[in-house]
């Protein structure tokens, strides 16, 4: 297993670099610099900004530069944020997206696993349907949304929670973020928990289990709930994926700093030198995420660990 | 990447534990800052902060008006071309450092150093030399013209009389940079535990996309009358959320809100939101090299029909002032500018006229005018698009509304491949000049490429007079030309968008929106 | 027991049972009514409203609804009818959703069913494929599409469709290798069927189950991820729309002028649950196992 773990991690190595590589032209490609702006620059300015951060010299030598200083760990200038490099904005920007992110996630599972095996068990009587209902609210309506009317709802008008911002760090500032975060993934698990769990439950071997007189608990707990776990455990990769691109949103309406935000503001101001560090922050998670969920696929069904 | 994790999340938990002042104002400033160094900046957001941790020469007071700052006095020579200031008596740095005039010196080569890459340093272009060695044309920094006469004393000597130059030393580009903290740090100089300022406060911490807190600077020689022991500046470009922040009391000011909460503010927050006029223009940009573009009488026949009075109480719902002129109103040494001779015409009888001059121009309805209308992505910009595009429509006229976010924006403006496409000013100094300055043909923020030889002659005519009503006269003739020529099509003077909670006083709408945070004070 | 073994080879009368269930679904058939009016509305609807969607009524701006003005939704910032724009919005977002959900389904079950089924080096090359447009930070690929290329609605279509197959291959290649195990796979291997007609005829309509759900669950994402990127800017130009940009202008002014927002919001959530309803209605009815007798 940990050659198997360690393989695959090595293979990610040339992913990053094709993905890299990939996002490196393409940014330059795309029209718009990073010192066009409201009030442009005259021109020979702008020729000593681009002179300063090697612009001035051809793409691929730029590129080389850029391979270089990043395989020594240097992840370069940024030019939105002058005062700090990309590596100290990730540095910074990451413990909050890590919380906001993992204490989704770790809801998101929870609540979206318990939800769905109830929503199984009681399959098509009133608890599913309850559930169901409040499930699919939570997926139908965008987080853009929510967001907003969840401040109005706690914040304004029952103030119970603070609207937005970071504040002292206290539970109270992280509870609408985190909800907004892990709505739509609650629900998403939920019914593929749901689904895989009838699924299961219908299959011959529970039923032979259930004909040899097993308690219906002991079944679910002890032979049901595994297999119905891999949908959801395909799903978790791609999650927490989708968490870091939600949490775009969330950090932007919330106020918050974290890496998502850092990464749209990048991309929407040319700051090529962060957006190349974020993307290779967030390829180097996905990666690692997605090669966990495969670690974890393998041990929940044996038949795909001996292929 | 765990042990990074864990790292900062501890990092993290003790940053959070910072004990809240009584006295801290939070402002919500919009858009993260690029840096603390002024010589960075181009945003106003940025200069709530620079302008806050920094001071020049000369500074802002409660109206934006420009007040002796580092310097208590100054005198200018007879020729308006040599400026002597004297600093105050016993000015130091936040780290304690005297404040001299080799300070300032250092400040203005740095700014025009070419290596420095300043992106506003054309704003100090008056001073001699200044634009030869920012061009590097003139390699010798050190014939710019700022000399420290003594510790005490500098002198400042120009090009040729400028008469908003004091006007121009309040920017933040003749801030005071402190040489000692750059020779010690280098390119680190700027980060919050490195940084020294002469400003009323200076930075105390600085989390990006989240918040710039500042804390008085005793140093400063009037903190005993500066009333806020610090401030907040936070980072949100969403103004929805940012106004739900400020009703949960969460903001005390808000530097922008959205337009169509405006009516609904007057009811329910009377008093509390702010609008004023700004010194500004929103204009359209129209290609005057692009047939058929090239036509004046298509530029008139567009602008014409263009009905502005709907645009500021219905569209925008903040009453934006129709702009019929290409400076604003209440420019210093200006007097009331030209206006287009069409302005008092009814709207209807407008579009008839524009009408008819496209048909004339060879267009109808077999043949109609079809253009590209740009705009970078913003809600009010997209609506004035859309309705300027429906007010055209009329006329025979097929419009994309075409959307690109702000750096390719302008980026396609600057290249000249833009048939119509919305553009701004705000006032960099009180002087028509900077506005007029635009549709010169040499300029390179004539984004239409207009280009007029007897315009761009009086404009320099006028840069050389130094008697104030000739010098006026000379500009509005030149204003003049470029309205009856169509050259760009003017929309609405800009208002200043500001919620002051009813808790701060010392805030003072003008014309430049410039409130700084030491004339201000929080009731509890 | 034999139910399970013959469903490859009985396509039609599976399809026929499965149709016959779904119509006993009220649920899903009440669904697909709403639905259908939905899309009645969105297509023909626009002929039978005096306003189009672009169009503003100079004499009212941003009025509420009322029946008097015949701006039954009442009207935007710009006096255009919003009831037009709605329909017109919904016509757009439900183009989006379908083309990139179909574009989805065919590429992502194809790819996910021959990887599982064939494993090994394909599978492990294929999946590394995958695992390279995945760790491609997705919405920043479709911004700099958008970007580069201009923003039209068919790139929209393409480069949604194109990055949500990923997910429904992995989930149907995980699917696949435990098909494979199964004993009439087996049985068909022994009976030398070549493997790819046992992937196509005999491992794919057993995955209808969870590419059904999966695609149910890929419609609201994609239209969640077209009004995302309108959110952030980058939807359909001006004067198009979606639902999705209806939305995000309207949240930004939902106390001060309600009906932008909850109008198109209606429309879309109702559209959803439509769209997930049958689509559960549709995972009933094919899973043949439940009606088995016990």
């Amino acid at each position: 297993m940990l050659r198997y773990a360690l393989n695959r991690l090595l293979s990610t190595i040339p992913v990053l670099w094709i993905a890299v590589t990939a996002c490196f032209f393409i940014l330059r490609l795309a029209p718009g610099g990073p010192f066009d702006g409201e009030r442009q620059l005259p021109q020979r300015i702008k020729d000593n900004l681009a002179a300063h951060y090697n612009l001035d010299k051809p793409i691929v030598e730029q590129y080389f530069i850029y391979v270089g200083n990043v395989l020594k760990g240097d992840l370069g200038p940024s030019f939105i944020n002058q005062d700090f490099n990309v590596a100290e904005q990730l540095a910074i920007g990451l413990p909050y997206t890590i919380i906001l992110g993992s204490v989704a996630f770790i809801l998101a599972i929870a609540i979206g696993i318990l939800a769905g095996v109830m929503g199984a068990l009681y399959r098509n009587r009133h608890p599913d349907y309850v559930l169901g209902l409040i499930i699919l609210t939570g997926l139908v309506i965008p987080n853009f949304l929510v967001a907003p009317i969840l401040q109005l709802v706690f914040g304004l008008k029952l103030e119970w929670l603070p609207v937005g911002g970071w504040g002292d760090g206290s539970i109270s500032f992280l509870v609408l973020p985190v909800v907004v975060l892990a709505l739509p993934h609650i629900a998403r698990i939920s019914r593929l928990m749901r689904g895989a769990l009838i699924e299961v439950l219908n299959s011959n071997y529970i039923r032979t289990a259930r004909s040899k007189g097993y308690s219906s608990s002991r079944v679910i707990i002890k032979h049901a709930l595994k297999p119905a776990l891999m949908p959801v455990v395909s799903y978790l990769g791609p999650a927490a994926g989708f968490l870091l691109t939600g949490s775009l949103v969330v950090e932007t309406i919330f106020g918050l700093p974290g890496i998502g935000r850092y990464f749209i503001n990048a991309a929407l101001n040319r700051d090529y030198g962060m957006v190349l560090g974020t993307v290779i922050f967030y390829m180097v998670l996905i990666v690692t995420l997605n090669l966990i969920v495969d670690i974890v696929y393998a041990w929940l069904d044996p038949r795909v660990r001996t292929q | 990447m765990r042990k990074i994790t864990l790292s900062s999340l501890l990092l993290l938990c003790c940053s959070l534990s910072i004990p809240a002042f009584s006295a801290t104002i939070n402002i919500h400033n919009g858009g993260d800052p690029t840096s603390l160094d002024p010589h960075k900046l181009s945003g106003d957001w940025e200069n709530r902060i620079a302008g806050d941790i920094f001071e020049g020469l000369v500074t802002e007071d409660i109206g934006a008006q420009a007040i002796p700052g580092q310097a208590e006095s100054w005198t200018i020579s007879d020729d308006g071309l040599v400026y002597t200031f004297t600093l105050r008596d016993g000015i130091t740095w936040s780290d304690g450092k005297a404040i001299t005039a080799d300070d300032f010196v250092f400040s203005f080569q740095r700014l025009m150093d070419p290596a420095t890459a300043a992106e506003y340093a054309y704003l100090q272009y008056p001073i001699k030399n200044a634009e030869a060695i920012n061009s590097g044309e003139n390699t010798d920094i050190a014939s710019l013209g700022v000399r420290a006469v003594d510790e005490k004393t500098l002198e400042i000597t120009l090009e040729q009389p400028t008469p908003y130059f004091i006007g121009a030393l309040t920017h933040y580009t003749a801030y005071a940079i402190p040489k000692h903290v750059i020779d010690a740090h280098g390119d680190d100089w700027v980060k919050v535990e490195n940084i020294a300022t002469n400003g009323p406060y200076k930075p105390s911490e600085w989390v990006p996309g989240s918040h710039v807190t500042t804390v008085k600077n005793e140093a400063h020689y009037d903190a005993a009358n500066t009333k806020l022991d610090g401030a907040k500046f936070f980072v949100l470009e969403d103004q929805s959320a940012a106004l739900k922040r400020y009703r949960a009391g969460e903001f005390d000011i808000l530097t922008d809100f959205p337009t169509d909460q405006y009516e609904w503010m007057e009811e329910n927050l009377p008093g509390q939101a702010h609008v004023a006029p700004f010194a500004g223009l929103y204009y359209y940009v129209i290609n005057n090299k692009k047939p058929p573009f090239d036509n004046p009488n298509v530029r008139k026949a567009l602008s014409m029909s263009i009905n502005r009075e709907v645009i500021g109480p219905q569209i925008l719902g903040t009453g934006e002032i129709p702009a019929y002129s290409w400076v604003p109103p209440g420019m210093a040494n200006y007097g009331e500018p030209a206006t287009v001779d069409w302005k008092d015409m009814p709207y209807g009888e407008k579009v008839e006229t524009a009408k008819k001059l496209l048909e004339e121009a060879g267009f109808n309805s077999d043949n109609p005018l079809e253009l590209q209308l740009r705009y970078n992505t913003n809600e009010n910009h997209k609506r004035i698009a859309v309705a300027v595009a429906a007010m055209w429509k009329p006329l025979g006229v097929e419009v994309e509304l075409y959307n690109t976010e702000t750096k390719v924006h302008y980026d396609e403006l600057q290249k000249g491949i833009v048939d119509v496409g919305r553009a701004g000013w705000l006032a960099d100094y009180n002087d028509a000049d900077n506005f007029l300055k635009l549709l010169k043909s040499t300029v390179q923020f004539n984004y239409g490429r207009y280009a007029n030889a007897d315009f761009d002659a009086l404009l320099d005519k006028a840069n050389v007079t130094t008697d104030a009503a000739a010098r006026a006269d000379l500009l509005r003739q030149a204003e003049e030309i470029a309205l009856s020529e169509s050259a760009s099509i003017p929309i609405y003077y800009y208002l200043s968008r500001n919620v002051v909670s009813p808790k701060v006083s010392g805030f003072e709408d003008n014309a430049f929106d410039i409130h700084r945070t030491r004339w201000l004070d929080l009731a509890e | 027991m034999s139910a399970t073994m013959q469903l490859p080879t009985e396509g039609r009368s599976l399809l026929q049972n499965a149709l016959m269930r779904l119509r006993a679904n009220k649920g899903a058939m009440v669904s697909l009514f709403v639905l259908t009016l939905l899309i009645l509305a969105a297509f023909i609807g626009p002929y039978f409203i005096p306003f189009n969607y672009q169009d503003p009524d100079w004499a009212a701006f941003r009025t509420p609804p009322s029946l008097s003005s015949g701006h039954y939704f009442g009207t935007d910032q710009n006096g255009r009818d919003l009831l037009a724009r709605t329909l017109y919005g919904t016509r757009v977002s439900l183009i989006v959703a379908l083309v990139a959900t179909i574009v989805a389904i065919i590429i992502g079950v194809s790819f996910g069913a021959i990887a599982g089924y064939f494993g090994g080096r394909l599978d492990q090359a294929m999946m590394r494929f995958v695992d390279i447009i995945y760790a491609l930070p997705y919405i920043l690929f479709v911004i700099l599409l958008m970007v580069v290329f201009g923003r039209n609605v068919y790139l929209l279509f393409a480069a949604i469709g194109a990055l949500e197959w990923l997910t429904m291959a992995r989930i149907v290649r995980g699917q696949t290798l435990s098909i494979k195990q199964r004993e009439f796979i087996e049985a068909a291997r022994a009976a030398g069927v070549k493997p790819l007609t046992i992937v196509f005829r005999h491992i794919v309509p057993n995955l209808i189950g969870p590419v059904v759900i999966y695609a149910a669950l890929t419609v609201p994402e994609i239209v969640a991820t077209e009004s995302f990127l309108s959110y952030l800017g980058f939807g359909v130009q001006e004067p198009l729309t979606s639902l999705g940009t209806l939305i995000a202008e309207g949240g930004k002014v939902m106390e001060v002028l309600p009906w932008l927002l909850w109008f198109p919001a209606t429309f879309l959530v109702v559209m959803l649950l439509c769209m997930l309803f049958i689509g559960d209605g549709l995972r009933d009815a094919f899973d043949t196992r439940e009606h088995m007798p016990k």
